[in-house]
């Protein structure tokens, strides 16, 4: 019976609410009071019925909830027999709650879209050979899957047959489709676009990088920041002490009427519930953006943030040196860089990659003969030609003229930060390239909208010289920027800032090498390329690695402070202006008294709800 | 000790939160410091000794309080 009553809150509501409108219908026009007052009476009692229901549960377990003020006001207005504030207030108390779980559900739409994209069921290979669906819940690691166009990635695993193209937004936040051929990686929860593919099962169930991702996001919503516990602890007593004081008023005073107005007064709605809407919102426009922000104390630190430290290499540049100059010398050129290309491919030095990408389509012969020499290049024969690759030590070794020219080109290369390397064809010089770490496209323009959104310092450390790092640093425009420094000496830079200057320091890294900054900065940014560690120790992650989103991290992160100030400002406002006109007024009631409590409630979900819309202009 | 996880219908006061929080705390069996009611994810996740209590019962309690409890999960 209890259960059916809760159940049916809303048909209650919805009831009490046409029977409110019959009464006051009869008493303008029919000028009947004795079915308005009947009716009121009626829609008080079936809508007080669910409240003093939860009133009673709650006291069960010794919680004094709002519900037990509202009941306790409702039976003090039968008392006096003023069945009129009996009958509206628990109508506008049922309606609000109504609205409440409506608004409050869109609030959490983002997060929860997210969650529901967890695959569900799984084309498995079973000991016959044929794929049978099961649920995802049966599918073991080693286990070979189908993925037909259209359905979801069951499980993290690697592509063994078939190509297609995935639509990877659940982890990434990015749509645009990703192509997949025997060998690539799959993750749980993405969306076969189109084609078809056979995959083995790495990691299933709540070890994939999708569970991991909704595990974090939905401890995120709920993890409270210092303010959050102070409004718990608060509301915890509030509501006794209201209970309390409106007894004391009606024992001093003895004006039941009073007594229960302060009662309703009273419900402590907006406040309890305004921060963590917006912090929900604001968590959950992240999520959808490609942005996990971790709990609301992250929002507030990120918020005030004065100085971002960025790690150079995998955060600002791509971690991955390319052809950044080149010149020729002599003639043949064509068939030098055939040949140099043959030796290249040969190799595994990502320095060879590089060159062998800038020396694009060539025509490859057969190497004949391969010596590596440690620490400065290799030396080939190819089509009977002796191939020296490497760098000034190697050409040396070859006995390599350089002449002025070559000398003045490796000069200028350097000086612009690059790292030499020089090929000889049976030793000629013939090619010099300068091969540099490249600045990952568009960070100039989001570093410069993080200086208007109010970031001061701009640092980069790096392991690299002082000479590169100084050269990217001109370039994007830095604030400072620090050479030669180890893990440990990034960590303690990060420490000093903190500790001597007392600045709020975010620091954004790969979480390769830099976790012991990650750690020691008030906000640990990682460029989480899928790593677990860094999605593990950060505060924030930019997912995919992508850089861009950092601008927007911080934007929200601002934009969502802001709301919850706001939000206390509306919530604590409305309780005063009810109780200075309580006091100093005369129109003040326990039905206007609701209307305004439910509208503030639902004034700050609504301010919350403004945050899933966020966009970094 | 076993670690569950319910999902429960969408809570929407923190009073409801505050109140299961303290009835399940209240059950024998249950490891009162892991108990975490999640207000909006509406997940409620705790450690309880298998020996004393059932997730059946515990899910019970909840039910009592007048949540419903769509979903749990035992590991």
């Amino acid at each position: 019976m209890q259960r059916l009553i809760l159940r049916s809150k809303n048909k209650i509501a919805l009831v009490s609410g046409l029977l409110l409108a019959v009464g006051f219908l009869s008493e303008w026009m029919l000028d009947q009071a004795a079915i308005f007052e009947g009716a009121l009476i009626i829609a008080a009692l079936f809508g007080v019925a669910p409240i003093a229901i939860q009133a009673y549960q709650a006291l069960k377990v010794i919680v004094v909830s709002i519900d037990l003020l509202v009941t306790i006001a409702v039976i003090g207005a039968f008392f006096i027999q003023n069945y009129e504030e009996a009958a509206i207030v628990t109508f506008l108390f049922l309606f609000g709650a109504y609205l409440e779980q409506r608004t409050l559900n869109k609030t959490r739409s983002a997060i929860k879209e997210l969650t529901e994209m967890a695959p569900e069921s799984a084309l498995k290979r079973m000991e016959n050979g044929e794929f049978a669906e099961v649920a995802v819940e049966e599918v073991d690691v080693g286990d070979v899957l189908l993925v037909k166009t259209g359905s979801k990635v069951p499980v993290d695993g690697r592509v063994i047959a078939g190509e297609g193209s995935i639509n990877e937004a659940s982890i990434t936040g990015e749509s645009f489709p990703v192509a997949k051929e025997k060998g690539s990686k799959v993750y749980a929860g993405t969306i076969l676009d189109n084609g078809t593919l056979q995959i083995v099962a790495d990691r299933v169930g709540e070890d994939t990088t999708f569970a991991k991702i909704i595990e974090l996001v939905e401890e995120a919503q709920d993890a409270k920041s210092a303010a959050e516990r102070f409004i718990d602890r608060f509301a915890k007593y509030y509501t006794p002490v209201v209970l309390v004081l409106a007894v004391l008023v009606w024992l001093f005073s003895r004006r039941l009427e009073l007594a229960i107005t302060i009662l309703v007064l009273g419900c402590p709605g907006a406040l309890v519930i305004g921060v963590p809407v917006s912090h929900v919102a604001g968590i959950g426009n992240g999520a959808k953006h490609g942005v996990l922000l971790k709990g609301s104390e992250v929002i507030s630190d990120f918020s005030r943030v004065e100085t971002i430290v960025f790690d150079k290499t995998g955060t600002l540049t791509a971690g991955r040196p390319a052809v950044a100059e080149k010149e020729y010398y002599g003639e043949n050129i064509e068939e030098a860089l055939a040949l140099l290309a043959s030796v290249e491919r040969e190799s595994d030095h990502p320095l060879a990659k590089a060159v062998l990408a800038a020396l694009g389509p060539a025509k490859f012969a057969t190497v004949e003969e391969t010596e590596v020499v440690k620490g400065a290049g290799i030396v080939a024969r190819v089509k009977g030609r002796r191939v020296a690759v490497g760098n000034r030590a190697l050409m040396e070794r070859e006995k390599v003229e350089l002449d002025e020219k070559a000398r003045a080109d490796m000069e200028r290369f350097e000086k612009n930060g690059n790292s030499l390397v020089l090929a000889a064809v049976d030793g000629e010089l013939k090619l010099l390239l300068g091969v540099r770490d490249q600045i990952r496209p568009g960070v100039k323009e989001d570093l410069r909208r993080l200086k208007i959104l109010g970031v001061k310092n701009l640092v980069m450390l790096s392991g690299d010289n002082q000479g590169t790092v100084d050269l990217v640093s001109r370039e994007l425009g830095l604030t400072e920027a620090h050479g030669n420094m180890l893990p440990e000496d990034k960590a303690a830079y990060i420490k000093r800032l903190i500790e001597e200057e007392g600045q709020i320091v975010a620091f954004v890294g790969d979480g390769v090498n830099d976790s012991p900054s990650l750690a020691f900065a008030n906000i640990g940014i990682a460029m989480g390329g899928g790593t677990d560690v860094a999605i593990e120790t950060s505060d924030v992650v930019l997912m995919n690695s992508d850089f861009s989103r950092l601008p927007h991290a911080l934007g929200l992160a601002k934009a969502t402070a802001r709301n919850m100030k706001e939000n206390i400002v509306i919530a604590v406002g409305v309780v005063l202006v009810l109780l200075a006109s309580l006091l100093f007024s005369d129109w003040m009631n326990m039905s206007i008294g609701m209307l305004v409590h439910e509208g503030s409630i639902l004034a700050v979900i609504l301010n919350g709800m403004r945050l899933l819309r966020y966009k970094l202009r | 000790m076993k670690k569950a996880t319910l999902q429960l219908e969408t809570l929407t006061c923190p009073s409801c939160a505050q109140k299961i929080e303290k009835a399940v705390k209240a059950l024998a069996g249950v490891e009162q410091e892991s108990v975490s009611v999640l207000f909006n994810a509406s997940k409620v996740k705790l450690n309880f000794d298998e020996e004393k209590i059932s997730i059946a019962q515990i899910a019970e309690a909840i039910t009592a309080l007048g949540y419903e409890v769509q979903k749990s999960q035992v590991k």
